[in-house]
């Protein structure tokens, strides 16, 4: 990058002063913190093994719990007998799904869950009892002496089969139709728009079902002191706040009574984004035995209780006028929940809001519906409701612009939306570079040049997509901030930020301690964060909707203020200078006039203490609240609020790809991807998360599937047929930062966690019919399925 | 009935009771106290719980802690250098940006050892077909790759054990 030339002799711009013409991102006078990538704050810990998971953690007296699997799908509970079991030597306690029959959900509105089967099971493997006992053996060995007497039901497993043999069977007895929730958005005259088209095209698209396959399984450990009734919980959770929540639903103890504490966290990719069964279960054993008690799924119960992602099957029609601007879409959707429905409302709002973003639709409509079956339910999973609808949308529109004989470069670029964009169900777009990261996506991977143009078997795809920056409003009713954050600072802790942020593996201890140390004119390194735990953190919301980096970095901010206020109002008394002329950077606090007078933050810091202690500054973070309206009518919409988001981050990739036509197999070897993450705070775990997003979403696309059998049994609850992409499967990968800065947002940050796996899908389903004149409307696309299309493909021209 | 057998492991003798039937990634975590390795699937299938048996990348989930005796084992514990400094695949991991929830590095990082102890100038191809038995999901491999590159670099030149 090109360094700005003063012209001036002298250098008279004020020190911390935005020289105008440098991206603030990449103003070194501007931050010292923010934009560096410097190794994250873990990395060490972790690489010595010396970070402690759940599952390592050991406390005097630990016992140990183990659930007990139903081997139906679908079946009434006649009878549970645990008599064996308790008569085993080192069995403490037995538990079953009667003792705690209150139901959680992260959605309170249909929490639907009880820890263990009440009454019936609606999947298989979902739990019927619990055992805790000394040893690991012993619990397995009194799982097998429970008998439970199933009444088998008849199992449903597709949602269309679900609704219609809905007079024969309910999956919920209070779900009509076994329709979770079915909703209509209609937004302008859709109809009228597609008749004045010169261009309508209509699809059907029907997604997989891939699970999280997060490599540290679900772990909880709990301690109940019985003398004071305090709970203690350590957990391997992404929301360490609504577990809490929930965990006093379900345990009838207030929430002042109970501690959520995150140890470091093994993967979670959403799927760690709502509470589940092994932490109510280690909380309920251990208030039952008065002793600690840990449990630790094995790979085969992640699989058999994950909330991966929805299967849709979705109808999308668009319609272009004559210059190919878009005027309509019409989407319908119909989600498989599975048997609970934890995130189901959101979700399926989610992919309704979809259809608005990233490019100018003014007439719009959604009809979907969430039905249940009798699967591990779906949940939330990387790029929450996105991931579906936007393969169906760019997938389409490379087919339009075909029909319109025109490069799906141009016609997505020609539609893209701009900054200050609001779409016609008022979510608003403070700022977006979108037809950059097009730009950049084709230019650098020479699109243009290649599409159409390479020999059969080759192909070249491209996508657009984008994610919201975090959610306009909370899961239950409340308008509390979504984050808060204490900043302590003293001579004997230094620097502290307490924050109950969750630290996932993405990086956010990190990104929170540059983003303080930029606020504070320190270094990163000198920043301790204290994030996870309920009790010693300030109130946050969890990691999901990649909202961390916004949500905390303006939280941030403002409880820095009070802090550099104080240290300044210090200073100026120290120095004889007015507290509004003094800078604070690089450890140093000095007038911005008078650069003689200084000194050092320390010296600050430390004349602050000796007069007040500890010097603390809160701050908080409410995200603005926009309604779901229709824009032209002024009328509420049903589940419009859900998609709204202070800012958006964007993206765009390219894939090229490989398919060998004598086995069908299909090789990835190029992704050049291109996003808008604002400023990229710490730009190499940005990158981090781009290319973990694009081999998620390869894998999703091309190989993940989760199978079962006709009675509900799962097929491959293991990583050895359940395929995940390995470094075999690894692709060149050329990811890119484009130029951006939201001013709306704190340091011009976005987010980036999610929405590069939005375009994965598309890109590479549009390259693999580049390569072979084939278009997918399943996934995934598999060996056999292409080798079916070419014979068909074939027989067809002959 | 248990057993008294002697695990060698990061060159220090431990004698633990076991059962002829414990596992030895069991045996490591939860007798010696070593937590270092983590169990990501029990199965072998992710790599997580890899350890080096006499400088040999092993699966230690899939494996009987009774047939480890005799032999050198080493876990993610014992690369840590002399006065606490990290070993340079460790160091390369943490550079590289190679770790995100830390729960495959454990394996991970032995395989990368192991695989430069055999051949301290590996291509790409190399790299990428010896650690295709450790599953990572969060980092896309890419900087994975780096970092045993980048560690490659320092081997040769400086001969690290
Ligand atoms: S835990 Fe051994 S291979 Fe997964
Ligand atoms: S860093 Fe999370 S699985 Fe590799």
């Amino acid at each position: 990058m090109e360094k700005k030339v003063l012209k001036s002799k002298w250098n008279l711009t004020p020190e911390g002063w935005n020289l105008e013409g440098v991206p603030s991102s990449q103003d070194e006078k501007r931050y010292t913190q923010v934009g560096r990538s410097v190794p994250r704050i873990d990395g060490p810990i972790k690489v010595k093994g010396e970070a402690i998971y759940t599952g390592d953690m050991t406390l005097p007296g630990m016992v140990y719990g183990k659930i007990k699997r139903s081997t139906y799908a679908h079946a009434i509970i006649k009878k549970i007998d645990c008599c064996k079991a308790l008569k085993l030597p080192g069995v403490l306690a037995v538990l079953t799904g009667d003792e705690a029959p209150n139901k959680w959900g992260i959605v309170p509105q249909a929490a639907n869950e009880t820890v263990l089967a009440v009454g019936k099971v609606r999947f298989y493997g979902e739990g019927v009892a619990a055992v805790a006992a000394l040893d690991e053996e012993t619990a397995e060995a009194a799982l097998e002496l429970i008998e439970v007497e199933y009444e088998p039901l008849p199992v449903l497993l597709d949602p269309f089969q679900s609704m219609e043999r809905s007079q024969e069977v309910l999956i919920h007895e209070d779900s009509k139709g076994n329709i979770m929730h079915a909703g209509e958005q209609v937004y302008g005259d859709v109809d009228k728009a597609f008749a004045e088209c010169e261009y309508v095209l209509e699809r059907e698209f029907h997604t997989n079902y891939p699970q999280h396959g997060f490599l540290e399984p679900h772990s909880a450990l709990a301690s109940y002191d019985t003398q004071n009734g305090q709970l203690h919980l350590w957990a391997s959770s992404q929301i360490p706040h609504y577990l809490h929540r929930q965990m006093s639903i379900v345990l009838e103890i207030p929430m002042n009574k109970i501690r959520v504490t995150l140890p470091t966290i093994g993967g979670g990719f959403g799927g760690k984004g709502e509470a589940a069964p092994s932490e109510f279960v280690a909380c309920l054993l251990s208030r039952k035995v008065g002793r600690p008690v840990k449990v630790v799924y094995d790979r085969q119960e992640v699989f058999y209780t994950n909330k991966g992602r929805h299967p849709c099957h979705m109808k999308v029609k668009m319609g272009l006028d004559k210059d190919g601007y878009i005027q309509a879409v019409d989407f319908d959707n119909t989600l498989d929940k599975g048997a609970y429905s934890g995130w189901g409302i959101v979700v399926l709002f989610y992919t309704a809001s979809m259809i608005h973003l990233p490019y100018k639709v003014p007439n719009a409509r959604f009809r979907g519906r969430s039905v249940y079956t009798n699967k591990p339910s779906t949940g939330a999973m990387r790029g929450l409701g996105g991931v579906q609808p936007r393969w169906a949308l760019e997938c389409l529109m490379d087919e339009m612009a075909e029909m319109m004989g025109i490069s799906p470069y141009e016609l997505k670029l020609k539609n893209a939306i701009e900054s200050g964009h609001t779409c016609i169900n008022n979510m608003f777009v403070p700022h977006s570079e979108f037809k950059k990261c097009l730009e950049t996506a084709v230019k650098k991977s020479g699109f243009l040049e290649k599409q159409g143009k390479l020999p059969f078997g080759k192909g070249i795809g491209m996508a657009g997509g984008y994610y919201i920056t975090g959610t306009a409003y909370t899961l239950y009713q409340n308008y509390k901030p979504h984050t808060t954050v204490m900043i302590r600072v003293d001579t004997e802790g230094g620097v502290t930020l307490l924050c109950a942020a969750a630290e996932i593996g993405q990086g956010c201890n990190t990104v929170m301690a540059q983003m303080v140390a930029e606020e504070l004119g320190i270094q990163y390194e000198d920043v301790h964060v204290q994030s996870g735990d309920t009790e010693i953190g300030a109130f946050d919301l969890g990691s999901f909707a990649s909202r961390l980096t916004y949500a905390a970095g303006a939280a941030i901010k403002m409880a820095c203020v009070e802090i550099n206020q104080s240290l300044k109002e210090t200073a100026a008394g120290m120095l004889g200078v007015r507290a509004d002329q003094l800078v604070i950077k690089n450890h140093e606090i000095y007038s911005m006039y008078e650069i003689k007078k200084r000194i050092s933050w320390e010296k600050a810091i430390e004349v602050y203490t000796s007069i007040n202690g500890t010097l603390v500054g809160m701050g908080n973070f409410s995200p603005p609240r926009r309604k779901g309206i229709d824009i032209i009518s002024g009328n509420r919409v049903q589940g419009a609020n859900i998609g709204h988001s202070p800012t958006f981050g964007f993206s765009s990739q390219v894939h090229e790809v490989e398919v060998d036509v004598e086995t069908g197999r299909i090789y990835v070897k190029k992704v050049t991807e291109a996003g808008d993450c604002g400023t990229p705070v710490n730009p190499m775990c940005v990158d981090g998360q781009v290319e973990g997003s694009i081999m998620f979403n390869i894998g999703a696309c091309l190989y993940e599937d989760q199978k079962l059998d006709a009675s509900g049994k799962h097929l491959n609850p293991n990583f050895h047929d359940y395929k995940t992409p390995t470094t075999m499967e690894m692709p060149e990968m050329d990811t890119n930062i484009v130029e951006s800065y939201d001013h709306s947002a704190p340091f011009g940050v976005k987010e980036t966690g999610e929405g590069a796996v939005q375009p994965t899908f598309p890109a590479l389903t549009n390259a693999i019919y580049d390569a072979i004149g084939v278009r997918f409307y399943t996934l995934p696309i598999t060996p056999e399925m292409v080798l079916k299309a070419l014979k068909d493909k074939k027989e067809g021209e002959l | 009935m248990k057993k008294l057998i002697e695990l060698d492991i990061n060159d220090r003798i431990y004698e633990v009771a076991i059962d002829a039937r414990d596992l030895l990634i069991d045996v490591i975590r939860n007798k010696v106290g070593l937590t270092g390795s983590k169990k990501g699937c029990g199965d072998g299938d992710c790599g997580a719980c890899t350890v080096l048996i006499d400088g040999k990348p092993e699966l230690s989930c899939i494996k009987l802690a009774i047939a480890s005796q005799g032999k050198k084992i080493t876990t993610i514990e014992g690369l840590v250098q002399e006065g606490g400094q990290l070993h340079p695949i460790q160091q390369a991991y943490v550079d590289h940006g190679a770790v995100q929830c830390g729960f495959c590095t454990p394996g991970m990082i032995l395989s990368s050892k192991a695989l430069l102890d055999r051949n301290p100038d590996p291509t790409e191809h190399y790299i990428k077909h010896e650690l295709s038995g450790n599953i990572c999901r969060c980092t896309g491999y890419k900087r994975i790759i780096e970092a045993v590159e980048a560690a490659a670099k320092v081997w040769s030149k400086e001969g690290v054990q």
